[in-house]
């Protein structure tokens, strides 16, 4: 039924915390989540004209990079999205066959493929392109959050992560229980302010985003001093002396 | 977002077939229309080719067609499930009024009530049809008020058009289908340009900053995509139509689908005979091409917040 299941109070919201001050958009958690995923619940994510000219096919996470604020103060921040597996999920309730379910014990939104008619609403219903169709099997497709993964009695404990957690080379991606309010994760993002993306749609997205902190160096800060007084005073000289006598000192100064 | 054809076929001819279900179900109980069982086949025909290939045609987008029954289940949280409950469930008394109507010639008692329940169901399609679009939150020019009267008035004005052509082979001088269809025109001019006029002067409350919960240093801009090529998000729902085809396009709708159809609904009704029938005729032609660029625009003008995350400012 593609009804949201009840809420309860203390209810398991499993989901990430992504942090953009320390993601250096390195795009290993999207080839993880490639490489993982397209041999997993939703396998395959299939390529189209790999080799050629307009390749595409079918990721569940993808790295934008964004600039924030103007001139020196401006900051590169890189941006890793996917499904955020959200409390209020449009896609699942426009769902006209129950293909598209959010499941009660842990809040993961997941698509049964066998039910899946391929009439792509839900993806128009995503206000984060989170869902992507695959044109090869006629249905879609998207972040299981690595469900074979976090439950998954073969792989030892500490590697019951997702993939794209697993791979991240700085640790700027953490997994974890949402709802619980005591839980790593969650203490996380009240220390740092983490947030919803487009919180006004109403979507109560599960996944936050920790923004980059404030109070780093301006450019100017930045400058060591010695090199700028160097360079003031090599302009001051340049400035003064006549081309004659900027070759003696040349000259001199050997 | 990406205007389909099978989705702008399916949304128009559908829209015209109910409208035409609707008007010939409550005109026909009440005697308004010619009983003939001759213009009930013309008439009713019309109106289920018209539905059902609207329907045929939106199945040619499913990616699986042959699992399309299963859309039927989800009635009670998707419209697009509706919709589908809705326009199967109309052909029930849609049926049995036709049977009613052509092959035994009764039009009134319970068969007339059946005629009324098929415009009651037709009406209901119609506004799901609407609401599948209204629905969406990430897509501005269509989640708005405007979004379900549009259909409504676009179907009402079709159907209007498509009775007055049909009744000409039944009647020589019809007089309210005429007044109806220029009545229903201008009521359709008017919502659509005032939901042209909406998505003009507003945006959706989403911007890059809230989208990627940056913005405290100022302006938020795209610096890299997360890929060189297109995906299946921009080429569903990053759909870009250029400023100069945008306003063409609406001058060759607002004339094919609203002026001219007007004017020659306006002709039918002052004219008669021959001259009236190719007036009415022509309004058929004239607004289907309207109303098909007009459909067209309604996907293309559409702007999906994912696109936010692709270099644009507002959606």
């Amino acid at each position: 039924m593609t009804d949201l299941p009840p809420s309860y109070p203390g209810q398991k919201k499993l989901g990430l915390v992504i942090d953009l001050d320390i993601c250096v958009g390195c795009h290993a958690c999207a080839t993880a989540c490639k490489e993982w995923n397209t041999g997993g619940h939703m396998a395959p994510l299939p390529d189209f004209n790999a080799y050629g000219d307009d390749a595409w096919g079918v990721w569940f996470n993808r790295i934008h990079s964004f600039e924030d604020g103007e001139g020196e103060s401006a900051c590169t921040v890189h941006f890793p999205k996917s499904c955020l597996h959200c409390d209020e999920p449009a896609c699942v309730t426009v769902c006209p066959t129950g293909a598209s379910y959010k499941r009660a014990e842990d809040g993961i939104v997941l698509v049964n493929e066998s039910l899946c008619i391929g009439c792509k609403l839900c993806s128009w219903a995503c206000p984060y392109g989170a869902r992507e169709f695959d044109a090869d099997a006629g249905v879609m497709k998207k972040c299981t959050l690595c469900i074979d993964r976090i439950y998954n009695a073969n792989l030892a404990p500490e590697e019951r992560q997702p993939a794209c957690v697993m791979v991240c080379p700085t640790k700027a991606r953490f997994f974890g229980d949402l709802g619980d309010p005591n839980s790593a994760v969650s203490e996380l993002v009240a220390t740092r302010g983490g947030a919803d993306l487009m919180p006004e749609l109403g979507y109560r997205p599960v996944n936050k985003y920790l923004p980059p902190r404030r109070g780093r160096m301006r450019a100017e800060d930045r400058a060591p001093a010695p090199l700028t007084a160097l360079v003031a005073e090599a302009q001051r000289e340049s400035d003064a002396a006549h081309p004659l006598l900027r070759w003696v000192d040349r000259l001199l100064s050997r | 977002m990406h205007p389909a054809l099978s989705i702008v076929f399916f949304t128009t001819a559908s829209g015209a077939g109910f409208a035409l279900l609707l008007l010939l179900g409550l005109a026909v109980p009440l005697g308004l229309l010619p009983e003939s069982s001759g213009f009930g086949f013309l008439a009713l025909a019309t109106a289920f080719v018209l539905t059902a290939a609207g329907l045929v045609s939106s199945a040619f987008h499913l990616g699986h067609p042959e699992r399309a029954w299963r859309a039927f289940s989800q009635w009670r949280s998707s419209w697009l499930s509706r919709e589908g409950v809705m326009s199967v469930v109309t052909f029930v008394p849609a049926a049995i009024f036709a049977i009613g109507w052509i092959f035994f010639g009764v039009t009134d008692g319970v068969i007339g009530l059946f005629g009324v329940l098929a415009a009651i169901c037709a009406a209901v399609t119609i506004a799901c049809t609407g609401m599948i679009y209204a629905s969406l939150k990430p897509i501005h020019q269509w989640h708005n008020r405007w979004v379900v009267p549009n259909y409504f008035t676009l179907g009402l004005m079709a159907g209007f058009l498509l009775l007055d052509l049909l009744i000409r082979f039944w009647t020589v001088r019809p007089v309210w289908t005429p007044l109806l269809a220029l009545l229903t025109v201008l009521a359709a001019w008017w919502t659509k340009e005032a939901y042209w006029r909406f998505i003009d002067t507003t945006s959706a409350p989403s911007t890059v900053a809230g989208a990627t919960a940056l913005g405290s240093r100022g302006r938020v801009r795209m610096l890299e995509s997360p890929h060189t090529q297109d995906n299946y998000l921009l080429q569903e729902m990053g759909f870009r139509i250029a400023r100069k085809h945008k306003t063409r396009l609406r001058l060759i709708a607002r004339i094919a689908g609203f002026v001219l159809p007007a004017l020659l609904s306006l002709i039918a009704l002052l004219g008669s005979g021959m001259t009236a029938a190719i007036a009415a005729a022509l309004a058929v032609l004239s607004a289907a091409l309207g109303l098909v660029v007009e459909r067209w625009l309604f996907f293309a003008e559409a702007k999906h917040t994912v696109t936010l995350y692709y270099g644009a400012d507002a959606v």
